[in-house]
């Protein structure tokens, strides 16, 4: 490389360009929003200008509301809708303030990040879906794309864990599901009287379920106790570590593997994950504090 | 103009020989091609990058004492310029600044945009770097150069940066380079970086009072600036490392090194390999580490650890970072960010708590960060053997001796058979 | 009638794996139950002279609290156990259980088991065993749900 010695000069980058930087959101609006439960709210957003990103189940994006912060939140749509859907808990600033946005708000939107549930290789198998709370979200567009698999191209199970029957998020959705010829079991923590669904942990529907556990693959999703103890009882049940599939979590800031902050061992979540076969990663859930 | 020897033309590989003239010849011509130089100063009884527009501005005479928990300046009035080891800052913060600004949003009415925030930068050159700063450049390439996703804004200032190396000659008791293969010499490594040429130009300084060492003395009838001294042995072997830095070498007065300015070169870099203060065993410690996330040793540094973050700060590798966004009065926004550390509960927060709540699991990110999962995450250590992370943790805590003592205690080794005696 | 019993009884998770013989032992014990929706199957306090294996349908197990109906703790489908109580003196249900829609189970005498294991300690000992593990399974199910894990994601 020889010295630059005419554009000396000139700037390397050119200032204040509103360009495609790894860091720099796109304006989003809400077109339509909705109150999942107590607490949880779904918006949907489309680009001010172009396509919307084009992401795969189990991807998520970071999400900004200006002047409050930026979260990584996952799609809860199916893909190709045309708008981008997430659903959101309200835990902290930034998720109370997207929880709060109503339509025609702006929504900075950088994605679609990080790996993806796969369902695209799910053609032929069983697959077993266990989901708590608000993991139900980043699954919701693999069930929907798994149960309309043909006819004859692998069961579905669904395993659905909630707080409470007024907490289950999506629950029209899981009557399309059961239409559609999937089994779907909810069970929940604590239920006031009048509620005939199941009461327990998540663990505890898994038998009712008629899943091929030697030839299946279970899509995992939830707080991360929650997640080991389903892996487990998947595992005593003959399903292979490696054919479960966990969504991991850490705090992020960047969502592209530039700040550090994802880190779990060896991973950088955003960049390696969220998904992983739980086969490759069950040591290091096991290991506190890590 | 200062006069060219007779040589021929300089080709990257080629060893030749500058007298100090000549190295603020480079510095000039530098600035003169529009690069913003920075090199080491002093600054607040420290050796830390600043601008540098000419040799004066070197650090003469100085020489640093470092030790677990100290760093302290001598001033010896000799004529050295890089008689030092390494300061508290690094060149990471001249190309990864310790804050910046990403991007502010507008808004009118109904339209919303958001400008991206870029400094209007002339081209870097560093003048002066030490090899495990190049190196750990190199490092710091493959975690924002490396992809799938870059940073562009480290980008823009890395490429094309011109990077003149100081040699190692007066390596520090909390060195240790050689363990890690980043020094003393500029090519001790092979490079970690996609870039072809590693640096541009790798200077040794050689200081002896033996004028008759080389006849050709280059400086001998070339015009010094005069605020320039210039000792009876004092200068520099130049090793080139790309055609540039053989293209700005023809601008300065320079004669072909002899071979006795080899020699003078291998030899302060024999003597600096030989006086490295501390060492590493590197051999299997990735793995090692990695099987020893629950030594009880990570309990006992924990007991000496205050969490302060110092080791990240001033290391030259460590590139974690938060955001904040900020609003100003007229409701304009704008994303900032800035360096993180490790040791900040904050930084492994999630709603609820953090997930390394003790300092001993803080204390282990680090450490296994720099020396075992760095591998796994970018297929290089994350530490160069700068030794900062030792000399600035206020309570002296040295990243060898843990890893040491995690070696001696690990049950696996104990139980293969001992190949491992010596420590 | 006995063999069809011991082969129900034999396919029962509580029960898997168990040689015929020992599977027959069982049977001898047990006879086949039905209930429709909303049956008390089980009364806080009533005498635990025996338990079922369930093998259709759900049954759940509830504390009744003056004006605030049947709370329910737990769900048990098939192939769960029913009634652990029948185990340890004094023999009292600690809950009521009331099936959510028709229910299949073999029903086990419970008097007839416990003689039963008391005169062939290691036939007793594989039963407790299998008890045992039911047992622990519930009690971790049952921490585990005390921690309120969707409530918030980290309890700490
Ligand atoms: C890959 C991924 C997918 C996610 N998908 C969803 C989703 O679909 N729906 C949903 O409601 N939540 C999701 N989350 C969790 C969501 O990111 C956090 O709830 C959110 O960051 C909390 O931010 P806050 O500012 O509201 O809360 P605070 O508690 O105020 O958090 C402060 C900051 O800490 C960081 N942080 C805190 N908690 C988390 C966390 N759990 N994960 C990552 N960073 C965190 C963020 O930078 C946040 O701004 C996901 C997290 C990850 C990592
Ligand atoms: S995790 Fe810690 S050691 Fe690793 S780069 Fe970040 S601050 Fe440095
Ligand atoms: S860990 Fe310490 S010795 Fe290694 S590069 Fe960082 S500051 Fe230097
Ligand atoms: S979120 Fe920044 S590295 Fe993963």
């Amino acid at each position: 490389m020889i010295a630059p010695t005419e554009d000396a000069g000139r700037a390397v980058a050119d200032g204040a360009a509103t360009g495609t930087g790894a860091f720099t959101p796109a304006p989003y609006r809400v077109v339509e929003r909705r109150v999942e439960t107590d607490g949880v709210v779904s918006v949907a957003l489309v680009p001010d200008s172009g396509e919307p990103v084009a992401w795969r189940p189990g991807q998520f994006n970071m999400l900004t509301v200006f002047g409050v912060g930026e979260v990584a939140i996952s799609m809860s749509g199916v893909p190709g809708e045309g708008r981008l859907w997430h659903t959101v808990r309200d835990v902290g600033a930034v998720s109370h303030a997207l929880c709060g946005t109503g339509v025609g708000d702006v929504v900075g939107v950088r994605g679609a990040y990080g790996t993806a549930w796969g369902v695209e290789e799910l053609d032929g198998v069983d697959v077993v879906v266990v989901a708590g709370g608000i993991g139900l979200a980043p699954l919701r567009g693999a069930i929907s794309l798994l149960a309309r698999r043909p006819s004859g191209r692998g069961r579905l199970c669904v395993a659905l864990g909630a707080r409470s029957p007024d907490q289950v998020i999506f629950a029209e959705d899981l009557e399309i599901w059961r239409e559609l010829g999937a089994e779907v079991e909810l069970t929940v923590d604590a239920a006031a009287p009048g509620w005939t669904g199941s009461v327990g942990l998540v663990t505890a529907v898994l038998p009712q379920l008629s899943f091929d556990a030697g030839r299946a693959v279970a899509l995992v999703c939830g707080p991360e106790i929650m997640m080991r103890i389903v892996a487990r009882a998947l595992v005593d049940r003959g399903v292979a570590a490696d054919a479960i599939r966990v969504s991991l979590e850490r705090n992020m800031q960047c969502g592209v593997g530039l700040c550090g902050h994802c880190q779990l061992g060896p991973l950088l979540i955003c960049r390696d994950g969220p998904v992983r076969a739980y086969g490759e990663i069950a040591h290091l859930l096991g290991e506190r504090e890590r | 103009m200062p006069r060219v020897a007779a040589v021929d033309p300089v080709r990257v590989g080629d060893s030749v020989t500058i007298g100090v003239s000549g190295l603020d010849g480079l510095v000039r011509e530098l600035a003169a091609r529009g690069y913003k130089t920075v090199g080491p100063t002093v600054r607040d009884g420290a050796v830390v990058p600043g601008p540098v527009s000419s040799v004066a501005q070197l650090p003469r005479g100085v020489h640093d004492e470092q030790a677990p928990g100290s760093y302290r300046l001598r001033h010896e009035g000799d004529d050295e310029l890089f008689g030092w080891a390494v300061g508290p800052a690094s060149y990471k913060g001249v190309l990864f600044p310790a804050e910046e600004t990403l991007w502010r949003a507008r808004r009118d009415g109904q339209d919303a945009g958001v400008d991206e925030v870029r400094d209007a930068r002339r081209p870097l050159a560093i003048v002066g770097a030490r090899p495990c700063e190049l190196a750990a450049l190199e490092v710091l390439d493959r975690v924002l150069l490396g992809g799938p996703v870059v940073d562009d804004r480290y980008a823009a200032r890395r490429e094309g940066a011109f990077v003149l190396v100081a040699e190692c000659g007066k390596p520090a008791a909390t060195c240790f380079c050689t363990s890690m293969g980043t020094g003393p010499a500029a090519a001790a490594s092979a490079s970690v970086s996609p870039s072809e040429s590693r640096f541009d130009l790798a200077i040794a300084e050689i200081v002896d009072d033996e004028p008759g060492a080389s006849d050709e003395r280059p400086d001998a009838g070339a015009q010094v600036s005069r605020d320039v001294r210039v000792g009876p042995g004092h200068r520099f072997v130049v090793t080139v490392g790309s055609e540039r830095g053989a293209s700005l070498l023809e601008h300065v007065a320079h004669v072909e090194a002899s071979a006795a300015d080899r020699a003078a070169r291998a030899g302060v870099l024999a003597r600096a390999a030989a006086q490295m203060g501390r060492s590493l065993d590197t051999d299997g410690l990735a793995p090692l580490l990695a099987r020893n996330i629950d030594s009880p040793r990570w309990q006992d540094v924990a007991q000496r650890c205050l969490s302060c973050g110092n080791c990240t700060m001033v290391c030259p590798t460590c590139f974690c970072t938060d955001v904040d966004d900020v609003t100003d009065l007229t409701g304009a926004v704008e994303r900032r960010r800035h360096w993180a550390s490790c040791f900040d509960l904050a930084h492994s927060f999630m709603h609820g708590g953090p997930v390394r709540s003790s300092a001993a699991s803080r204390y282990r990110q680090w450490a296994t960060h720099k020396l075992s999962t760095w591998h796994d995450q970018f297929g290089t250590s994350g530490c160069v053997g700068c030794g900062r992370c030792i000399a600035w943790c206020p309570v002296g805590i040295d990243i060898t001796e843990e890893a040491a003592a995690i070696r001696a205690s690990d049950v696996e080794a104990a139980g293969a058979g001992q190949t491992r005696g010596e420590r | 009638m006995i063999e069809e019993l011991a082969e129900l009884v034999g396919h029962h998770p509580l029960f898997d794996g168990l040689p015929a013989d020992v599977a027959a032992l069982v049977a001898g014990c047990a006879r086949n139950a039905a209930f429709g929706p909303g049956e008390l199957v089980l009364a806080e306090g009533g005498v635990a002279d025996a338990f079922y294996l369930l093998r259709r349908g759900r049954v759940t197990l509830e504390v009744h609290a003056p004006g605030r109906g049947p709370l329910v703790i737990e769900t048990l489908g098939p192939g769960s156990v029913l009634g652990m109580s029948w185990l340890f003196p004094p023999y009292r249900w600690s809950f009521d259980a009331r099936t959510l829609e028709p229910v299949g189970a073999i029903s086990v005498d419970a008097a007839c088991l416990r003689d039963k294991a008391e005169a062939d300690p290691a036939f007793g000992y594989e039963l407790m065993k299998r008890l045992g593990a039911v047992l622990l399974g519930r009690l971790e199910a049952t921490r585990i749900r005390l921690l309120d894990l969707y409530g918030h994601d980290r309890p700490d």
